[in-house]
């Protein structure tokens, strides 16, 4: 298998693959070099699973851990950073099915919301611009909105919107259909439409500068 | 194909999927040009989908980098290695790895060779099947790699421990000795227990493939 021979001798191989083949081949020194480009979207993926702070950096770190000691497990047709999340998922996932009761969960996961949700119609939105986001305030604003979200909710948005898996990987690291991630991923992209939209009503983002009227609906 | 403003909102989350057929596409765009209200929606969804999506809105608390770097570092200390952090299912995996290429090994042997190869298959008790390792054309040891008593270096191959043992390569005493030293004591009991298979099967002349 001259596999990680081949990736570090090819001019084309990107420094993540390069990074990836050295840890595979014994130089653990480099394993944080080659995942602290993703420790804020695998302690998020925790965190919306845990919502809590202290459980989520724990879940993180373990994550990372295990990561490292299946490292030559990785096959470079897969994505690192989905790697990285899925194992982050499962872990977190463990960690609450250990701490809460089996028949909550249960429960909770079969009322897959499958009526129709109607956006509220606004008078007064406008865009909020990615520049705002350089303002804690605003992403304090939006961390919030989504905490507000519906557990199952959330956990789809976080995993597609914010870690950028796909439909299929969201769905497999969650355990659930592709048919329900899509379900919840519609309603938790609309409930959060609507309560950004209601932020303007409610002056959430009334101090900041942007352009009056830039695109009023 | 004309569509109202409730089959627009089902879809619209995989209208920015890119997951609707080109007929509802061509429909829901002609529906956002003559209705607000769905026009709001869609942009809304998309701000949504793009504020969130930013780098900006993913925070850790303060300290967080320091730490998890240095519970690696720990790891990395320890595991040096390879594989005291490894869980312990792979433990009686290795060992019935190595007492099955050490079985290999040992029938390839002359019996005057047989007391240096079962020293480095001993030294071998530890290391995981899926390890990978390094050898070289022409000689008979594999090695961890960065082992500084590699020969022939380009014409390396790296394979895993399992294969380089299902193809008849010892371990080597040097790489592989230091990394026996910082095996944890439950380790090198598993390894003598392994040691004590591998006793038995020398003696068996069914044992083995080669």
């Amino acid at each position: 298998m001259a596999e990680a021979d081949t990736v570090l001798n090819n001019p084309g191989t990107t420094r993540e693959q390069d990074l990836i083949a050295r840890v595979q081949r014994g130089q653990n020194e480099l394993f944080y070099e080659l995942v602290k480009p993703y420790e804020r979207r695998v302690y998020a993926a925790a965190l919306a699973i845990l919502r809590n702070e202290t459980d989520a950096e724990d879940v993180a770190q373990e994550a990372m851990l295990k990561a490292f000691a299946n490292i030559r497990q990785f096959r470079a047709e897969a994505r690192f950073s989905t790697w990285l999340i899925q194992i982050t998922v499962n872990e977190a996932l463990m960690r609450r099915r250990r701490e809460r009761t089996v028949v909550m969960e249960g429960i909770d996961d079969r009322h897959d919301e499958e009526s129709e949700y109607a956006p509220r119609e606004f008078a007064d939105w406008r865009e909020i611009p990615s520049e705002a986001l350089e303002r804690k305030e605003v992403r304090q604003k939006l961390a919030e909105a989504l905490g507000t979200l519906d557990r199952k909710y959330r956990e789809v948005f976080v995993l597609r919107d914010m870690e950028q898996l796909n439909i299929q990987e969201t769905a497999e690291a969650l355990g659930i259909s592709v048919a329900s991630v899509k379900t919840r991923l519609l309603r938790a992209r609309l409930m959060l439409r609507d309560l950004l939209a209601g932020g303007w009503e409610q002056g959430w983002f009334s101090r900041l500068p942007f352009e009056k009227g830039s695109k009023p609906w | 194909m004309v569509i109202n403003c409730e089959q627009v909102w089902h879809e619209i989350s995989n209208y920015l999927e890119g997951d609707v057929d080109a007929a509802l596409r061509a429909a829901m765009d002609e529906h956002f040009g003559t209705c607000k209200r769905c026009a709001s929606v869609l942009e809304g969804t998309r701000n949504v989908v793009r504020l969130y999506g930013d780098e900006r809105m993913i925070e850790v608390p303060a300290g967080f980098s320091r730490r998890l770097e240095k519970r690696l570092a720990q790891s990395a200390r320890v595991s040096s290695k390879p594989w005291s952090t490894w869980s312990a299912w792979l433990v009686p995996v290795a060992a019935l790895a190595l007492f099955v290429g050490g079985l290999r090994v040992a029938n390839s042997l002359t019996g005057e060779q047989r007391p240096v190869q079962s020293e480095h298959a001993q030294t071998g008790h530890n290391i995981p099947p899926e390890m990978l390792v390094v050898v070289s054309a022409g000689a008979k040891l594999f090695h961890a790699p960065g082992c500084g008593v590699i020969h022939n270096k380009d014409k390396e191959r790296t394979l895993t421990a399992k294969e380089a043992m299902q193809e008849g390569y010892v371990p080597c005493l040097r790489c592989m000795r230091k990394y026996m030293e910082t095996a944890t004591a439950g380790h090198a009991a598993l390894g003598a227990e392994a040691n004590a298979d591998l006793d038995a099967d020398d003696d068996d002349p069914q044992g083995g493939g080669r």
